[in-house]
């Protein structure tokens, strides 16, 4: 007899749990098929990825119906989402290899690059540090392999604090944009970086972890720059006058460490990423990436660009 | 109870549904023992799923790249080198081994001591606020751990030692110490509980002092409990990831000193993995190094099951 009323009453509790089923999911779809929201998804570098997030906000006012979801991981990340198809747009702060081009290329597709800024790689040092300036051809003898420099004494300075004066290189895990980029421009191509550097695993880490150790020097978006370190000054031949890191000097390519920062989409974009995307490039949106620190792709004028950008939109 | 007697009457009309009823009975009473016989198996099948999948994405790289030789003599890991990319994991080895080396230093003492502090001595209030206690400190997240190594420990040693740079080897070892050092007490404890009380009181007929009876009778009775404490903690000190990653310094080269950066074999497989081109040979070498630390975990653990079964067969 109990039973038997349990069964019914267990019954009842699976017929009762089936319509709220029914209910939450025919609910959840009216939800979906009122929105006429489009998402754009844009993946990739983590030195891109505050500007990006400043521009998807401040898209949002130039065009509400368009949300633009950002997420950061890394060069790598993003231009393997854009081979795969998940994302509208890859965030990069080194070019395509020409293996991935050819992986977007077996896919059917082109993949079309967009220079959106430039970012000043700066050198930086622990602020008791006495150095002002240094070369290209240093920089690659303290960190490229066989390189001899492992002691700031051999620059002929002495640096208060730091014990036996050994030289910390801080620089980035492997397969960062920064590390790649700065392999290129100080290294070369061909040359590996020397063993034993510490190897953090964002950019603001390295310039935390150089701002508390006085031995230590690193290499960071100029970004990420902060008033209690120093950033060293950069020529390209020893005995030319160094270039201090700015957006201004980024702009102009007279420091020699600025990389371009791409935007990478599948083909020639069209309709909503077009839009976008000429937005990014247009006045307002480049003074959105001077604001974040980086240089804009040509010189503006940002003070004054509220009007000018209102008037060309 | 007013229900069932309402539906007394109805017996009869009800009768065959009864039998259908019953059925769906069976059904469920079956669909529940599958569900826990699942659950039953589950860790196995998970155990199984993960070896399976780390050795597949792995075993390309294993069969056409792989060197052993380099992969345990060559310090040199460069696997993004355009020239020419070499994965010697010895760097990492030894990382990972001096960093667990140093953290059991310190877990050993602490715990060991604390775990006979509060079987042994400790009672009432005292015993339960340290239990609670021990078991807080097992409850911070890696990561908290990590920054306190990267933003406190870090000028702290440099400070204190003199050193060039902080984030070394003390300075994981002594923050895994920490973090390993809660489970080592609970389980240490556990084996002092287990050692019948007629023993500590036959010491005490004896005339033993309280400290004889710890360390003539208590400590040789728990010593496979005791043993499997700390292998559990060095297993512990081998897959921790983040707060080693964060506190080694992250720096491939064999270590002179104590007071040398290292990099940590999790640590290189959490930075590396995400940003490499799924199929390549560098992410089959990280896969390998993904079997090599199940390897090596496994059979830490398995071999602290063993001595565990051996302290419970006497």
């Amino acid at each position: 007899m109990t039973m038997q009323l349990l069964a019914k009453n267990t019954q009842r509790f699976w017929l009762a749990l089936f319509i709220v089923m029914l209910l939450a999911g025919c609910g959840g779809r009216g939800e979906g098929g009122s929105s006429g929201r489009v998402v754009l998804e844009n993946k990739g570098s983590d030195t891109l990825v505050n500007v990006a997030q400043a521009w998807a906000e401040a898209y949002r006012e130039v065009n509400p119906n368009l949300a633009i979801a950002v997420t950061g991981g890394g060069s790598g990340t993003g231009i393997a989402a854009l081979i795969n198809g998940t994302v509208h747009i890859a965030n990069a702060s080194r070019s395509m290899k020409d293996s991935e081009k050819e992986l977007v290329r077996e896919k059917g597709h082109e993949p079309i690059e967009f220079i959106v800024g430039y970012d000043a790689l700066a050198v930086y040092v622990h602020q008791d540090n006495p150095l002002t300036e240094t070369t290209i051809a240093q920089l690659a003898e303290i960190y490229g392999e066989g390189g001899p420099t492992e002691t700031w004494t051999q620059l002929g300075i002495e640096v208060p604090g730091c014990a036996n004066q050994e030289i910390i290189r801080v620089s980035r895990q492997n397969n960062s944009g920064t590390y790649v980029y700065f392999r290129e421009a100080v290294l070369g191509k061909q040359r590996d970086y020397k063993l034993g550097s510490r190897d953090m695993h964002g950019s603001k880490d390295v310039v935390d972890l150089v701002e508390k150790t006085p031995c230590a020097i690193g290499y960071s978006g100029l970004a990420y720059a902060t008033d209690h370190i120093k950033m060293l000054g950069v020529s390209t031949v020893a005995g030319e006058a160094a270039v201090s890191p700015s957006t201004a000097t980024a702009i102009d390519r007279t420091y020699p460490i600025a990389r371009p920062l791409f935007m990478y989409t599948l083909g020639q974009p069209t309709g909503n990423v077009k839009e976008y995307l000429d937005w990014v490039l247009s006045d307002e949106g480049q003074c959105i990436i001077h604001e974040k620190g980086y240089a804009p792709v040509r010189a503006i004028n940002c003070d004054g660009g509220d009007t000018t950008a209102e008037a060309t939109e | 109870m007013a229900d069932q007697k309402q539906e007394q009457p109805m017996q009869a009309a009800t009768s065959i549904d009864a039998i259908d009823k019953r059925n769906l009975d069976w059904f469920l009473d079956k669909g529940v023992q599958v569900l826990i016989f699942i659950g039953g198996i589950s860790a196995i099948i998970f155990v199984l799923g993960i070896f399976v999948f780390i050795t597949k994405e792995g075993f390309d790289f294993v069969l056409s790249r792989f060197d052993l030789a380099e992969f345990f003599t060559s310090p040199n890991w460069r696997p993004t080198s355009s020239a020419n990319p070499t994965y010697g994991a010895l760097a990492l080895i030894v990382g990972t081994a001096s960093v667990t080396g140093t953290a059991m230093i310190v877990a050993i003492p602490f715990s060991l001591g604390a775990a006979i502090y509060i079987g042994e001595f400790a009672t009432g209030k005292t015993r339960e606020a340290l239990k609670i206690l021990v078991e807080l400190l097992a409850a911070i997240p890696s990561v908290v751990w990590g920054f306190i190594g990267l933003s406190i420990m870090n000028a702290l040693i440099i400070d204190l030692f003199n050193v060039p740079i902080g984030l070394n080897i003390f300075n994981a070892g002594v923050i895994l110490g920490l973090m390993a050092a809660p489970i080592m007490t609970t389980i240490a404890e556990d084996a002092l509980k287990a050692v019948p009380d007629e023993y500590r009181a036959a010491a005490e007929a004896m005339g033993a002092t309280r400290w004889q009876v710890i360390r003539k009778v208590v400590l040789p009775a728990a010593k496979n409990g005791l043993v499997a404490a700390v292998l559990l903690g060095v297993g512990r000190g081998f897959g921790e990831t983040m707060a080693v990653l964060m506190a080694t310094g992250h720096s491939v080269q064999i270590p002179d000193s104590i007071f040398d950066s290292v990099r940590a074999l999790t640590a290189t497989i959490a930075a590396e993995l995400g940003e490499t081109a799924v199929g390549s040979d560098h992410y089959g070498a990280l896969f390998t190094l993904g079997i090599f630390l199940f390897i090596v975990t496994f059979l830490i653990n398995l071999t602290a099951d063993l001595v565990v079964r051996g302290i419970k067969k006497k």
